[in-house]
């Protein structure tokens, strides 16, 4: 494009139509407003599924394996949660947020930082710590879509259950400081709680 | 059909009288008898899953487990059980410390965490659930160790 070329584009977007009406401005601009708008949402649900998330191999046959054995995808009730449920917020501006973090996940599957089962391994603890870190700092806004402790019949819990959700939730905790590994295997626990692993100080 | 009007005067007026003999009885709520204004002491929920420490039955037995266990995992690089009853969560968890005797090998030295020969909790502690026994027998607890 010629420099004369960018100039006039520029001219014409600044200057007012001469030759169109303003009816069929507004007429062409709104359909062409909801089409995008809604391929854009409609792109972004394509990659808000389960289906999408285990194209990956990595997922699938890591995460996507451990999660089959929990109660959040098979129980009593039928009820399901799956993996944007938990991983990806339900409210537009933080899913944004979350969906452009997810950018950096695309470059890590090009680099196959974890491509294989001993290199997730080897990077578990890291993920992990990522994971807790994010729904400490949002109150476990996922888990809250669906467990709202303002919607909990204690006296339907267990009775260690019951003691420790209402201590808890006195002290300020959130889902995540005791509900670590409900969905996906630990990692190898001993820097976190060298009392409940297996092995000494290096 | 006079029998059968007097039948059903007879019935009616045996309805009224138990009625009337009930209400001079003194009302007893489900709460048992108490006092309005007073705070009932309410019954304490029952779970078959969580209940307190089960009593021993013979010498050495390994505790048994009184809540579900499902789901807990215990491997090389986690052990669910220990996240309450280990030394270091004890007292947060309110629950049961395991026994010193689990951290010391074989030939009796003492290590700094859990032995990996105690590490594998349900290898000796079991959960209990509400089944008959199969087979009758005829075992009885030693009463210097249940208590019964």
């Amino acid at each position: 494009m010629s420099n004369e070329d960018k100039k006039s584009w520029w001219a014409m977007l600044k200057r007012p139509s001469a030759r169109y009406s303003m009816g069929t401005l507004l007429v062409v601009g709104i359909a062409s407003g909801i089409i995008l708008w809604g391929g854009f949402n409609t792109a972004m649900e394509a990659t808000n599924n389960e289906q999408f998330c285990i194209s990956c191999h990595e997922m699938k046959e890591n995460v996507y394996m451990e999660y089959q054995n929990t109660i959040h995808y098979n129980n009593r009730t039928g009820v399901r949660a799956t993996c944007p449920d938990c991983h990806v917020p339900m409210e537009w501006t933080h899913k944004i947020v979350r969906k452009i973090q997810a950018s950096n996940e695309l470059l890590h599957k090009a680099l196959g930082t974890i491509d294989t089962p001993e290199k997730f391994e080897a990077k578990r603890l890291e993920l992990a710590r990522h994971v807790w870190a994010s729904m400490k700092k949002t109150d476990s806004r996922e888990c809250r879509n669906c467990h709202d402790y303002e919607s909990m019949d204690y006296t339907k819990q267990g009775r260690r259950g019951r003691a420790q959700h209402v201590e808890g939730f006195d002290q300020g905790k959130t889902c995540i400081d005791c509900h670590k590994g409900i969905a996906h295997s630990l990692p190898a626990m001993y820097e976190e709680d060298p009392s409940a692993a297996l092995g000494g100080p290096k | 059909m006079k029998r059968s009007m007097v039948l059903g005067g007879v019935l009616l007026l045996g309805v009224f009288g138990s009625t009337s003999l009930m209400a001079a009885d003194k009302v007893v709520s489900l709460r048992g008898d108490q006092d309005i204004s007073e705070a009932s002491q309410s019954a304490e929920l029952k779970h078959w899953q969580d209940r307190d420490p089960i009593p021993r039955d013979y010498v050495q037995q390994p505790p048994l487990i009184p809540h579900t266990n499902e789901g807990y995992v215990i491997n090389l690089k986690f052990n669910k059980c220990l996240t309450c009853h280990s030394w270091a969560n004890y007292k947060q968890a309110k629950a049961t410390k395991i026994s010193q005797t689990h951290f010391s090998d074989r030939e009796g030295n003492d290590l700094a965490n859990v032995s990996a020969r105690r590490y594998f909790c349900t290898q000796c502690h079991v959960p209990q659930a509400e089944a008959k026994p199969l087979v009758e027998n005829t075992f009885a607890p030693l009463p210097a160790v249940s208590g019964r």
